[in-house]
């Protein structure tokens, strides 16, 4: 385990929700501003038809340019990918997106904990967990990965989340660096913009 | 946990020792494969999976077999089915003789939906699908026919969705927790291991399925095998991916033209 003795740029920060989450995204989305440093992915559990709406829907909800994830698309910062539906969202080592159609993982594809994973192999101590509502544990075991690597983690507070058993277990499993409500989850998002430095307090 | 230089110690031992080449795919994946099956088969160390890969011929079936992804289902993607059903098999009518390839085609449902398709437009009869994927065992399924029951009912839904019209229970019959798809649609399948790594194109087709498999292969070599699906395409044939997959930014688009928004498209050149 690594000890963050200098703080270090964060490159990459990774959303993962179930249910519960749509609306928290629904009001975090507008709050962040343009020119952002790092770039979002964002992990939903959704139902596994093939819909590209959701990413629709999201990206009226921002400025910023929202994608679905395409397979071996170049992670680009300022820009939020959302994982696909029925597909695993990994990072390789070159900063590219790739997808997977193997197992569900915690019965989920996308599954939290797999990008997570990835996230952590790839990124290590400039990477950015938040885990949001939902009603499942997926997500502990890849936040635990970020947070092995010298990442940092963030949970919504399970009382301003519709479902607080995600956030909860992750609190309850991991020393995460913060408990954010919606506004303060943007604020940090929005203050690594200025400079790409783990924001301090709270 | 294994790490990324020893995950490349594996690759190199799979080539030198017994020829097959994963060195060009996505990393991310292979890791997480290999990873899996490394505490699936709860090795001691790395030193013991990296000999048994190299020295037991049987476990390397099995570690070749699990680092790949042999997720498949019948009718996945309705609507792609339904473009298929629309717009690629009337092309495919006006043909003497039909010859589809489905490469990757894991343990067979996607080959077992075509061939329900073509029987339903009438064109079984003058159809041949080859099935071909990298590993033996998977073939044995296709060749069998045999899906779990369990699935029957969401790959019934997806084969309405598609828009298919009969009653789908009527291409299988149930025993034991297993569906045994009809002899009439197996008769029509030629099945056979061919590595889109190392083997070249081996006939001409009308159409060609190779769906979530690109996936799990870097730039190059995806470029390469939508090469030699250029070269196995006859003039006006049609190619059909995964639906994250895309032959935009390859070598070979300007010969192709996409359909309309399922991943499908036509030969032009
Ligand atoms: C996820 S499955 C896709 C099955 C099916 N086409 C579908 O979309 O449902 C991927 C398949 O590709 C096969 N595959 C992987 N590498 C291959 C290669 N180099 N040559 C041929 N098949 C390969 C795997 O064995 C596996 O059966």
């Amino acid at each position: 385990m690594e000890e963050s003795g200098v703080k270090n740029p964060v490159k990459i920060v990774v959303i993962g929700g179930s249910a519960g989450s749509l609306e928290v995204l629904f009001r975090l989305l507008p709050l962040l501003t343009k020119n952002l440093s790092v770039p979002i992915l964002i992990i939903l559990h959704r139902r596994s038809t093939a819909d590209s709406s959701l990413s629709d829907l999201l990206g009226s909800k921002t400025t910023l340019p929202l994608q679905e994830a395409d397979d071996k698309d170049q992670i680009l910062p300022g820009n939020i990918y959302l994982a696909p539906a029925d597909y695993h969202l990994l990072v390789e080592k070159d900063f590219t997106l790739s997808l997977d159609y193997s197992e569900k993982v915690n019965f989920s594809r996308p599954s939290l904990d797999v990008t997570f994973e990835t996230v952590a192999d790839v990124y290590g101590r400039s990477a950015v967990g938040i885990i949001l509502s939902g009603a499942n544990e997926d997500g502990t075991a890849g936040l635990l990965a970020i947070k092995k690597a010298g990442g940092l983690v963030i949970a919504q507070d399970p009382e301003t989340a519709q479902m607080p058993v995600m956030p909860q277990n992750v609190i309850n499993f991991i020393g995460v660096d913060f408990i954010y409500g919606i506004e303060e989850i943007a604020n940090y998002i929005n203050g690594l913009n200025t400079s790409g430095l783990h924001p301090t307090g709270g | 946990m294994i790490e990324d230089d020893e995950i490349e110690l594996l690759l190199t031992d799979l080539f030198d020792i017994h020829g097959y080449d994963f060195t060009s795919y996505s990393r991310a994946s292979l890791k997480r494969r290999v990873n899996r099956l490394y505490s699936l088969d709860k090795f001691p160390s790395f030193a013991e999976l990296r000999y048994r890969v190299k020295a037991d011929t049987n476990y390397l079936k099995r570690f070749v077999e699990e680092i790949t992804v042999n997720v498949t289902e019948m009718f996945r993607d309705p609507t792609f089915y339904l473009s298929l059903r629309t717009d690629v098999l009337p092309v495919l009518a006006t043909k003497p003789f039909i010859r589809i390839w489905h490469a990757g085609c894991s343990t067979g449902e996607e080959v077992y939906s075509m061939a329900i398709m073509l029987k339903e437009a009438g064109l079984l009869h003058k159809s041949l699908l080859y099935a071909t994927d990298l590993n033996p065992s998977v073939l044995e399924k296709v060749r069998k026919g045999v899906f779990p029951l369990n699935q029957m009912k969401q790959y019934s839904e997806s084969y309405i969705a598609s828009g298919g019209l009969g009653d789908f229970s009527a291409y299988y019959i149930a025993n034991y927790g297993q569906a045994k798809f009809n002899e009439d649609l197996a008769e029509k399948i030629i099945i056979s291991t061919h590595n889109l790594v190392s083997d070249s194109s081996f006939n001409e087709f009308d159409l060609i399925l190779c769906r979530n498999v690109l996936i799990y292969f870097d730039k190059d070599l995806q470029d390469r095998v939508l090469q030699l699906f250029d070269a196995s395409l006859g003039s006006l044939g049609h190619l059909a991916l995964g639906s994250k997959e895309t032959l935009k930014f390859s070598a070979v688009q300007d010969n192709f033209k996409q359909l309309n928004r399922e991943k499908i498209w036509k030969k032009v050149v």
